[in-house]
């Protein structure tokens, strides 16, 4: 299928099932918009014409040319092959090759949003053991099959709370690797509060990513992120973040904030991370129940668009003026990124992704964690629930009805699954508005993709 | 092309012919955590 659009005056086609991206003018955009969902056969319709009467029919000819010839190339409306893929695939066994180890399940801070319940996930307060980490260790290395690269990202609450036992993890999973033939490879979420040096050593030392939690504007942080007694946290992690983004060079890591029905003018506090100095910056949408006062509205949604077309505007813009940064959302690789095989199944949440609480509980990923009704197992015992397991791994995009006319199907490859059943209609139901937020920021990282290859072009 | 400029061609259909080692890295543990962000993720293989 085929979709344009217009923005910050740019005119843009991308074509679904071939991943192709083309810039058009704006009479093709004219045109392409009054064809809507037909492809162009033939000559151009006389209807069509008519309706874009303020062009010459000679220059509407010459387009429709265009359109036929790129369609005939496969540029334009390709055909969706994919499907057969999905329906020739044997039965697979999961094979597990990435983790969210609950290494603390308390936090030093107290999230007005925080979907683990200020650290506890609705349960205990409590750290996980040495012995349960090297279990969840031993259980990935059977679990994975052949796959060598094994992710394990340390999560919390705060994981740093617990560090002793996050180093020996990584310990004890770097003496086994290279005996089971695996690479781990370790990630590390904090909000910063007990960031040292110490700390910082091992985790440059071991961590091929670090996720640094800040909200943005100190206003805006510290409203949310705040400590047991009420007092904001910006003041405090600010030079640490800034520390340990240098010390990696500013790569392999990020800065990642959430922003809420509190914040719509969230632009401003990606960019006040960018001024801070900050190169890797993720700035993402609240996941929340609907009746909280800080999850977003439908009546939010064009401004929250408005924010991200003027976001990437100045991101476009502070590329070409040498003054970039990434942004998570804005990123997208128009000519590689990862296979159709890989966009047709997503996250990999329940089947090739899990998370473990303290106690070794095994959930289909970190936002199910303490839902009992989901529990796939536990890491002392090899294995998932295959009812649960199933339900995840057979979810796709062709399982999802919105998705089959929708031009970023292969995109966000259907959503995350744990919106979808948490506050959707269920696992292949996706939450509309998570959708209508992807669609745009998809527009906005082809556009600002597209602006840096014409750019790299001239 | 006089009104089409196209940047690329897209390389999915190559992709279905290579692609599913698993290999990569799964999205949520880049920076995510609560958004299928799959399309900005590197193949293992590139």
């Amino acid at each position: 299928m085929v979709h344009s659009f217009s923005m910050n005056g740019t005119q843009i086609v991308m074509d679904s099932n071939s991943g192709a991206v083309s810039v058009i003018d704006e009479m093709t955009y004219d045109l392409l918009q009054t064809l809507g969902e037909k492809a162009p056969e033939g000559a151009l319709p006389q209807d069509v014409a008519d309706k874009l009467s303020g062009y010459k029919k000679e220059d509407l000819e010459e387009v429709w040319q265009e359109l036929l010839s790129l369609k005939e190339e496969g540029i334009l409306y390709a055909e969706d092959p994919y499907i057969d893929i999905v329906k020739n695939r044997p039965n697979r066994d999961s094979v597990v090759k990435a983790m969210c180890l609950h290494i603390a399940h308390d936090c030093n801070l107290r999230c007005k949003y925080c979907f683990a319940e200020t650290g506890s996930y609705e349960g205990p307060r409590g750290l996980m053991s040495l012995e349960v980490g090297k279990n969840a260790i031993d259980y990935l290395i059977k679990a994975s099959g052949h796959r060598k690269n094994l992710e394990v990202d340390f999560f919390g609450g705060e994981p740093l709370m617990n560090f002793e036992v996050v180093k020996g993890i990584v310990r004890y999973a770097r003496s086994i690797e290279k005996e089971y033939g695996k690479n781990f490879r370790f990630t590390i979420t904090t909000n910063g509060i007990l960031l040292d040096e110490d700390k910082k050593k091992f985790i440059n030392e071991e961590m091929g990513n670090i996720v640094l939690s800040i909200d943005g504007r100190k206003c805006v942080n510290d409203a949310m992120r705040v400590r047991v007694d009420g007092t904001g946290s910006y003041d405090a992690i600010v030079p640490r973040f800034l520390d340990m983004a240098e010390s990696r060079n500013q790569d392999n890591y990020y800065v990642r904030g959430t922003f809420t029905r509190k914040n719509l003018d969230f632009k401003e506090d990606v960019l006040h991370l960018a001024d801070l100095g900050f190169k890797q910056i993720s700035v993402e949408p609240v996941v929340a129940s609907a009746d909280t006062d800080y999850m977003f509205r439908e009546e939010d949604l064009p401004v929250l668009f408005e924010q991200y077309e003027a976001l990437a505007a100045e991101y476009v813009k502070r590329k070409r003026e040498g003054n970039g940064f990434q942004f998570f959302h804005f990123m997208v690789d128009l000519t590689g990124g990862p296979c159709i095989l890989k966009r047709l199944s997503g996250c990999g949440a329940g089947h090739e992704y899990v998370a473990v609480s303290p106690d070794g509980d095994i959930y289909p990923c970190h936002q199910f964690v303490g839902n009992e009704d989901m529990k796939l197992g536990n890491v002392k015992e090899q294995g998932l629930k295959q009812e649960i397991s199933n339900m995840f791994r057979d979810s796709n995009i062709y399982t999802k009805p919105a998705c089959q006319n929708c031009f970023a199907k292969f995109y966000c490859s259907g959503g995350c699954p744990a919106n979808a059943v948490q506050y959707g209609g269920g696992i292949n139901e996706p939450l509309k508005m998570s959708c209508d937020l992807m669609r745009k920021r998809l527009e906005c990282a082809v556009y600002c993709t597209a602006m840096q290859m014409e750019a790299e072009e001239a | 092309m006089k009104h089409i400029k196209t940047l690329t061609k897209g390389t999915l259909k190559e992709t279905a012919k290579k692609g599913g080692c698993g290999e990569c890295q799964t999205s949520c543990q880049s920076a995510c955590k609560t958004s299928c962000t799959v399309a900005n993720q590197k193949c293992e293989r590139a």
